[in-house]
């Protein structure tokens, strides 16, 4: 026991290193322009004192480190400084968004991955069948999809009919009934996305294993296909499984961005889409920070998840 | 009923456009090369068939466009029928002609941002397995550190901070890319590096460029053409999502993501045009996925 937690403890060292250069990256890209950022913000017709002043604003008089220490020892606290565009604090205005989006995260990866794993197991035991073939195009037709054009057919087919609203207008007193109700259609077109990778990738994983002579004993004692499916191959092709859908579930949280847009639905994306064209980089900065901790921290689950499936992985040479 | 309807007909086309392609190809190709497209699925045949449509109307756009790429023909959403057979647009410009013109647009960019990332990528790629050493290693823990944050959401920081043009657009997905591809081609030429040939080809004195050209490359040629079919169709979705964000390719020049949200308002009244350039970029997705599927099971050498 003890040394799954040094495991895990080294792990999430890992992690807080990598969330650390991470937030290098995205602090210093702003050092790659020319000039500097008020000069870009400004254009070249603006005048030295708005400059001077926008500068004081950013507080780009000071050094770049300087600026690092202060935006990250401000992190931190949870304080990510003033939005340029609304002039908020920037942690009020991430607040109840980050909630938002977060809910619909969850909600898809709720239907996507029971759904996926069943039909990624079922197209593992029906192998070169009828359904196996339509399930494996479908996947494919589905994976290269927009998300947007995903999110109008459903639209136009479950919303014209009136069955659910097209756009979604979450407030404080919103009972979790209805939220589950007017988030489903962002919910299902988040589904539809992520689904087709996660079955396929568990269906190869099954099937790569079913190869192997304990499968075969298995099936020389008699057993039926589903049970040595279920009892012998999935437990063996849990690791994969879960790295496909630690990584899908990290695709979920950016591929919000777009399905928030097409629903209006009130969260981070479409606060960073707004924060883009208006090119206010202080929120973008924050969002693009916490959107990568997700990130981060999901790859870690599926490293220690999946390391605890298979004892092997602990006692390397 | 119309749902049901609609899919019967796309299976329809989709069986006669793959038949159609299939029995062409086999009647085309030279004699050594038949039995690979005996052998063909039909799926494979079909995306082949789309992916040339796609280039025939991008470079005869001009031709076959009813009117001009900003021409205003009409009054505005005007329905279906002639002469604007799919209506128009929120200025009363002619979709078809803007459909036509869009091939030539997003289709073109898509494949300069992916060509540009290619080429940055495995040339850094095979150099840093070539080389070896601190350069590796430097390089490589960089492009570690650029992958650790979500592709979208790096373009959006990188777009915020140079600004939205589709100069920037296609220098920021390429670099982003690029690191994608880097990490392909590395692990590919440092399989091959460790051959006895290159061994011998450095004894020659051959310099670290003809040794990625003429060497490593044509054996590296394989696994990187599928992966740019992967990555094209990667850019490709990118460069769209982010025009329907309108944060990409800008009106007035004509480009299927910004003209799904330029008429996305039209959905609400259950016309369908704003699909059809989604349907556009979900086609040619789904037709290059079909070829590189094909191409991988084939060079994979699996006969299930």
């Amino acid at each position: 026991m003890t040394e799954i937690w040094r495991m895990i403890s080294q792990r999430l060292l890992l992690g807080v290193l990598t969330l650390f250069i991470i937030s290098v990256v995205i602090f210093g890209a702003t050092e790659l322009l020319p000039g500097d950022l008020a000069r870009e913000l400004l254009g070249q017709s603006a005048t030295p004192e708005t400059l001077a002043a926008l500068r004081e604003q950013l507080g780009l008089n000071e050094s770049a480190p300087v600026r690092y220490w202060n935006w990250l020892t401000g992190v931190m606290q949870g304080d990510f400084g003033m939005s340029m565009a609304t002039k908020m604090p920037i942690s009020e205005l991430v607040g109840t968004r980050l909630g938002n989006t977060l809910f619909l995260a969850f909600y898809a990866a709720a239907l996507a991955v029971p759904f996926s794993l069943l039909l990624g197991v079922l197209a593992a035991l029906w192998r070169n069948s009828i359904f196996d073939r339509a399930s494996n195009a479908l996947a494919l037709t589905a994976i290269s999809f927009p998300e947007f054009f995903v999110a109008y057919i459903l639209i136009l087919w479950l919303s014209q009919s009136g069955l659910f609203p097209s756009m979604v207008r979450i407030t404080d007193t919103t009972s979790m009934g209805e939220r589950l109700y007017m988030a489903f259609l962002p919910a299902l077109t988040l589904t539809l996305v992520v689904t087709a990778h996660m079955m396929r990738m568990t269906r190869a994983a099954i099937i790569n294993l079913l190869a192997s002579p304990y499968i075969e004993m298995a099936r020389l004692k008699g057993m039926s296909p589903m049970r040595v499916v279920l009892r012998h191959a999935v437990p063996n092709a849990l690791s994969p499984i879960i790295n496909v859908v630690a990584l899908n579930l990290a695709y979920l949280i950016t591929g919000v961005v777009v399905v928030e847009v097409v629903f209006v639905y009130p969260g981070l994306g479409q606060l960073m889409i707004d924060a883009v064209s208006n090119r206010d980089i202080a929120v973008v900065q924050a969002i693009a920070l916490i959107f990568a901790a997700a990130y981060v921290l999901l790859n870690l689950l599926a490293d220690v998840l999946s390391t605890i499936t298979n004892p092997r992985l602990m006692h390397r040479k | 009923m119309t749902v049901v309807l609609s899919i019967l007909v796309a299976l329809g086309i989709f069986f006669v456009v793959g038949l159609a392609s299939r029995a062409g190809l086999r009647s085309l190709a030279p004699a050594h090369h038949k039995p690979t497209y005996r052998d063909m699925p039909l799926t494979a045949s079909f995306g082949l068939a789309v992916i040339v449509f796609y280039i025939a109307v991008a470079i005869l756009a001009p031709v076959v466009a009813p009117y001009g790429e900003g021409e205003v023909t009409g009054a505005q959403f005007l329905p279906w029928g002639a002469p604007n057979y799919l209506g128009t647009d929120k200025l009363g410009r002619d979709m078809l002609t803007r459909l036509i013109y869009g091939a030539r647009n997003t289709v073109g960019i898509a494949f300069v941002t992916t060509a540009l990332a290619f080429m940055v990528g495995s040339f850094l790629g095979i150099w840093a397995a070539l080389v070896g050493g601190w350069l590796d290693q430097w390089l490589s823990r960089f492009v570690d550190a650029l992958m650790a944050i979500p592709a979208l959401i790096f373009s959006l920081l990188l777009l915020t901070i140079f600004g939205t043009s589709v100069l920037t657009l296609v220098l920021v997905i390429a670099a982003v890319d690029s690191t994608r591809v880097y990490r392909l081609a590395r692990s590919v030429a440092q399989g091959i590096v460790m051959m006895d040939y290159i061994e011998a080809a450095r004894l020659r004195g051959e310099g670290a460029w003809r040794l990625i050209r003429r060497e490593i490359l044509p054996n590296a040629m394989a696994p990187l053409v599928a992966e740019f079919g992967l990555r094209f169709c990667f850019v490709f979705l990118a460069i769209s999502a982010l025009s329907f964000l309108g944060l990409g390719i800008k009106p007035p020049t004509a480009d299927w993501g910004s003209m799904v949200r330029e008429n996305a308002t039209l959905i609400t009244f259950g016309d369908v045009t704003p699909l059809l350039p989604a349907g556009a970029i979900a086609l040619l997705t789904v037709a290059v996925n079909f070829v590189v599927d094909w191409q991988l099971h084939r060079a994979s050498g699996l006969k299930e």
